[in-house]
């Protein structure tokens, strides 16, 4: 486990440097944050004050919303729908992350003397996942909790800002965002064992995205509603398809493939 | 130190390395040359663990291949082609990193002591992307150093280098002989592999010739004679072709290149005959074949110029 933090730490001196990665990682959290709750801020007289009835809300919300009165439920429907933007820095930090990692020593070949040392692949490869995961997942959570915080200041009462701890918002936050990361490491680890532009392998690793993108445009045209056992459903397929996507991954990150394959 | 046995690779349809088989003592510095794509960097990885052999076996600083790897690379250090080092790290940064993954008792110890070695420690706190060709080259050879292997390679260390960067490292490496550690050289500089190796390999997909510089020369040229003369007249080469321990005789640029077994006991007798014979000797001497003249008719071929082309019976 050492030799892995050894890496990590490496990881994170070294793309930390590159101003891309380091705008990235900084700036979208804070803006995936600071977006909802200005628009909380924007619309909150409308929400707060008008004459709400939990009919007026898409069907889904009823149900959600349970004891919340109309204009509880109207602010958290609201709030709602940003949930997926705390879905989606998970899922775009370590893109970049592991693809101006992994890209970034074929190009300067540094891996051959990496590969060279006593290191397992499964300790390299994890210590690369993890330094992508890790400040991924924190910036998500980070965010959150400053968009809780942020959103009962401004906006929402304190009976829809204990919704945002319930199962549904919790499972999101903290079982799906880390099982997206996981995701997006592993298809970012795909492409960039075929390329030599981390421009280029972090846009082609971005397709991980759409279907995430999907469901947020899918929520705001009222086509669903994501609720706990949707959640429940997205963790379990999501875990089943990234020990598949690693497992892949971790055949792509053997010292054969890497030395004889990866162009 | 290093023992091989039929070690085979193959990529595909393309066989790289063939059926190769040596056997390399703790202590030696051994070179291994080739043209390029002859299989030499792939022989280093396979022997560094790096990649899997099709066939065959080797057995490197007591780890057979493919058993222990991880131990086998604890006990190796490799120079690779290109230095692979971070840029944006500092220079001491890059040698701490890899003695952490060398699990290197005392990292930083380690790391002071080969940058002092190496005349880099005034410049440690600073990106190893500002060095120059040969301070880099210099920082992955600590780097391969670090863990003390028993066995080093190095893939091509002075290429790329200028004339005095070249020299630093080449004086590194007889440093690393006096030491006692045994160093697998590939290199295409072959004044360089005859002044550092104990012996050398000539080899292209597989082993053409294995031995020490100066017996590859006497295997492949024999001993031969320059004999300048006043002047050079048919009946001097003549006298000396009709001499029983003569191989060969020829008349180049003026002079007589007699080839003789043992010039020690055969000189005398050579130089009476071609007395005898009318000639005036002005000087005697033995030609030095080049190392580079042995890989040349090894790998086949002989570029115009060399001793090799100035021998030739005109």
């Amino acid at each position: 486990m050492k030799a892995v933090w050894v890496i990590v730490r490496k990881e994170w001196r070294e793309v930390f440097r590159n101003r891309m990665v380091f705008f990235t990682v900084a700036f979208l959290p804070l803006l995936f944050t600071a977006l909802p709750i200005a628009i909380l801020a924007a619309t909150r007289n409308s929400v707060s004050t008008g004459d709400f009835s939990t009919l007026d809300l898409p069907e889904g919300y009823q149900a959600l919303c349970g004891g919340l009165t109309g204009a509880a439920c109207a602010q958290y429907a609201l709030v709602s729908q940003f949930m997926i933007l705390f879905m989606m820095i998970p899922l775009i930090i370590p893109v970049t992350i592991a693809s101006y990692s992994i890209v970034g020593e074929k190009i300067t070949r540094t891996l051959e003397p990496l590969l060279a040392t006593p290191v397992s692949t499964l300790q390299l490869l994890g210590g690369k996942a993890l330094a992508a995961v890790l400040p991924a997942v924190a910036a998500a959570w980070g965010g959150f909790a400053v968009f809780a915080v942020g959103a009962r200041l401004v906006a929402i009462g304190p009976e829809v800002l204990a919704r945002l701890v319930d199962p549904l918002w919790l499972m999101a936050i903290f079982v799906l965002g880390p099982l997206l990361s996981l995701a997006s490491v592993a298809a970012a680890v795909m492409v960039s064992s075929r390329s030599t532009d981390p421009r280029a392998a972090e846009q082609v690793a971005m397709v991980v995205i759409v279907p995430l993108l999907g469901l947020f445009f899918g929520q705001i045209a009222g086509l669903f509603v994501l609720n706990a056992q949707l959640i429940a459903w997205m963790a379990g397929v999501l875990a089943v398809v990234d020990v598949g996507l690693m497992a892949f991954a971790v055949s792509l990150f053997q010292r054969e493939t890497i030395l004889t394959r990866w162009r | 130190m290093i023992q091989t046995e039929n070690l085979t690779r193959r990529f595909g349809d393309v066989l790289a390395v063939d059926r190769l088989t040596l056997s390399v003592t703790p202590g030696e510095i051994f070179g291994f040359l080739g043209p390029n794509g002859a299989g030499k960097t792939t022989t280093i990885r396979m022997l560094a663990g790096l990649i899997a052999p099709t066939s065959g076996t080797a057995t490197v600083a007591g780890c057979r291949l493919g058993r222990d790897d991880s131990t086998l690379r604890r006990r190796i250090g490799v120079l690779t082609e290109t230095p692979g080092l971070y840029d944006g790290l500092s220079a001491e940064s890059n040698l701490a990193f890899f003695a952490q993954l060398y699990g290197v008792a005392d990292a930083a110890s380690a790391v002071g002591q080969y940058l002092r070695w190496l005349g880099l420690w005034d410049r440690r706190a600073e990106p190893a992307g500002t060095f120059s060709k040969g301070m880099r080259q210099k920082l992955a050879i600590a780097r391969a150093l670090l863990h003390e292997p028993q066995v080093l390679f190095l893939d091509e260390p002075t290429s790329g280098l200028d004339p005095e960067a070249a020299h630093l490292v080449r004086d590194f490496i007889a440093e690393l002989r006096r030491e006692g550690r045994t160093i697998f050289l590939c290199t295409h500089n072959l004044d360089e592999a005859d002044r550092l190796c104990d012996r050398i390999g000539v080899f292209r997909q597989r082993l053409l010739a294995l031995d020490s510089p100066a017996a590859l020369r006497r295997q492949l040229f024999g001993r031969t004679v320059v004999v300048h003369l006043r002047a050079l007249a048919p009946e001097h080469a003549e006298a000396a072709g009709r001499l029983p321990f003569v191989r060969e005789v020829r008349q180049v640029d003026g002079k007589l290149l007699v080839s003789l077994e043992d010039p020690e006991a055969h000189n005398p007798d050579l130089i009476r005959a071609l007395v005898g014979a009318g000639a005036d000797v002005q000087f005697v001497g033995e030609l030095r074949q080049s190392l580079e003249d042995v890989y040349l008719r090894l790998v086949g071929g002989a570029a115009p110029g060399t001793a090799a082309e100035a021998g030739r019976p005109r």
